[in-house]
């Protein structure tokens, strides 16, 4: 689906358990967010997409995820909003470059998919999983999870206002009993 | 064979005489003595910590400016730590993004061991190898007067110079702690509101 095809697609009432990607963009960009930067994972690929093809937005791929938390604090500086894609293992390598927000108190979003947690099929991705919230909150992060599509648009809204209108940095965590099993 | 290092505070002066209302962000360490110490401006954001993230920071200023250029001043150690970013910024290609790498092929502030950079890691090369427009490695503070009017070229995309400097820790010019401040300071210089 296209942008455009997305904008115009508002007169149908979404089925948020499946169509929450196509709210969030809604939601994301009615914020004002005009640069989003990510590691991809594949609960962020519609949002990705949407939002590379969006020529008021810039977009960066990431080497690594703290590159993300640098490049939103400098957005700021220069007047912009946004947020940062990554998958939960990508919390772990954010977390001495968000003293950078924390100790700027520059409003900082963080959307995170969450692995390791729910019908996990690989162990590899659990220690870090379980980790997430507690890290984040142990450098200074605010930290909102969602369990549902539904849930996860509310939750999304008023945390986007947490972050740009109370300069809070927040990582609103993406269940992932809601993003359901990887498929191979 | 000696080769020639330049005074860094010398060079630093001399490219921040030219910035032109350039926005700066410092490299945390010597660095944001060196930019300090050439004259504090609400138009420096001076990092003290978040090791790796100053060229970061200027390409998310960089994007959000497009029409002000951005001058990165950091050391070499950073901007190892940073390695990736290298290749973050080739693809993002702003073209009102410059980095200047301080290289005294050492890290400076935690006892002088010998980084990447003296033992034969080239940072100019890496960012030609990744796509910047420009790069590269000046050892003569002539060579910086070069660099200066070359700078006020307009730029194809980003463009990285490293500066060999001599490896010796200078008296601190410190920048202010209060990042908060610094950084309302800095919004406040492109008529942003403060927080």
């Amino acid at each position: 689906m296209t942008v455009a095809e997305v904008m115009s697609a508002g007169t149908t009432p979404r089925d948020l358990a499946t169509d929450w990607p196509l709210e969030l963009y809604d939601l994301l960009k009615a914020a004002g967010i005009r640069q989003v930067s990510y590691v991809p994972d594949a609960g962020h690929s519609t949002l990705i997409r949407l939002f590379s093809e969006d020529r008021d937005v810039t977009t960066n791929v990431l080497t690594t995820e703290e590159e993300g938390i640098a490049i939103a604090t400098g957005a700021w500086l220069g007047g912009e909003r946004s947020v940062v894609l990554m998958q939960s293992s990508g919390v772990g390598n954010c977390i001495n470059m968000l003293s950078l927000p924390v100790q700027t108190r520059t409003p900082m979003f963080m959307l995170v998919t969450m692995r390791g947690e729910w019908a996990e099929f690989n162990p590899w991705q659990v220690p870090m999983g379980q980790a997430t919230e507690a890290a984040l909150r142990a450098i200074g992060v605010t930290v909102m999870r969602a369990e549902t599509g539904e849930d996860l648009v509310e939750v999304v809204a008023q945390a986007a206002g947490m972050a740009f209108e109370a300069d809070q940095q927040i990582a609103v965590l993406i269940g992932q009993r809601l993003l359901g099993k990887k498929k191979w | 064979m000696t080769q020639h290092q330049m005074d860094r505070r010398a060079a630093v002066n001399k490219l921040l005489a030219a910035r032109d209302g350039a926005l700066v962000v410092t490299g945390l360490g010597s660095p944001s003595y060196d930019v300090h110490a050439a004259g504090d401006e609400d138009s420096n954001f001076y990092l003290w910590g978040a090791m790796g993230g100053a060229a970061l920071t200027g390409l998310g200023l960089a994007q959000a400016q497009r029409d002000t250029r951005v001058m990165v001043i950091t050391g070499d150690g950073e901007q190892l730590m940073a390695f990736g970013a290298l290749a973050t910024i080739a693809v993002a290609a702003p073209k009102n993004l410059d980095i200047i790498v301080l290289d005294n092929q050492h890290f400076g502030e935690t006892g002088m061991q010998p980084s990447h950079t003296g033992r034969g890691i080239c940072l100019a090369r890496v960012a030609a190898a990744t796509g910047f427009a420009d790069s590269a490695e000046l050892r003569s503070l002539e060579e910086v007067d070069a660099l200066v009017d070359r700078l006020r070229m307009p730029a194809a995309g980003p463009r990285l110079f490293v500066l060999k400097i001599k490896a010796e820790n200078l008296p601190r010019s410190l920048p202010p702690r209060d990042a908060v401040f610094v950084k309302n300071r800095f919004r406040a210089h492109l008529g942003l509101a403060p927080c």
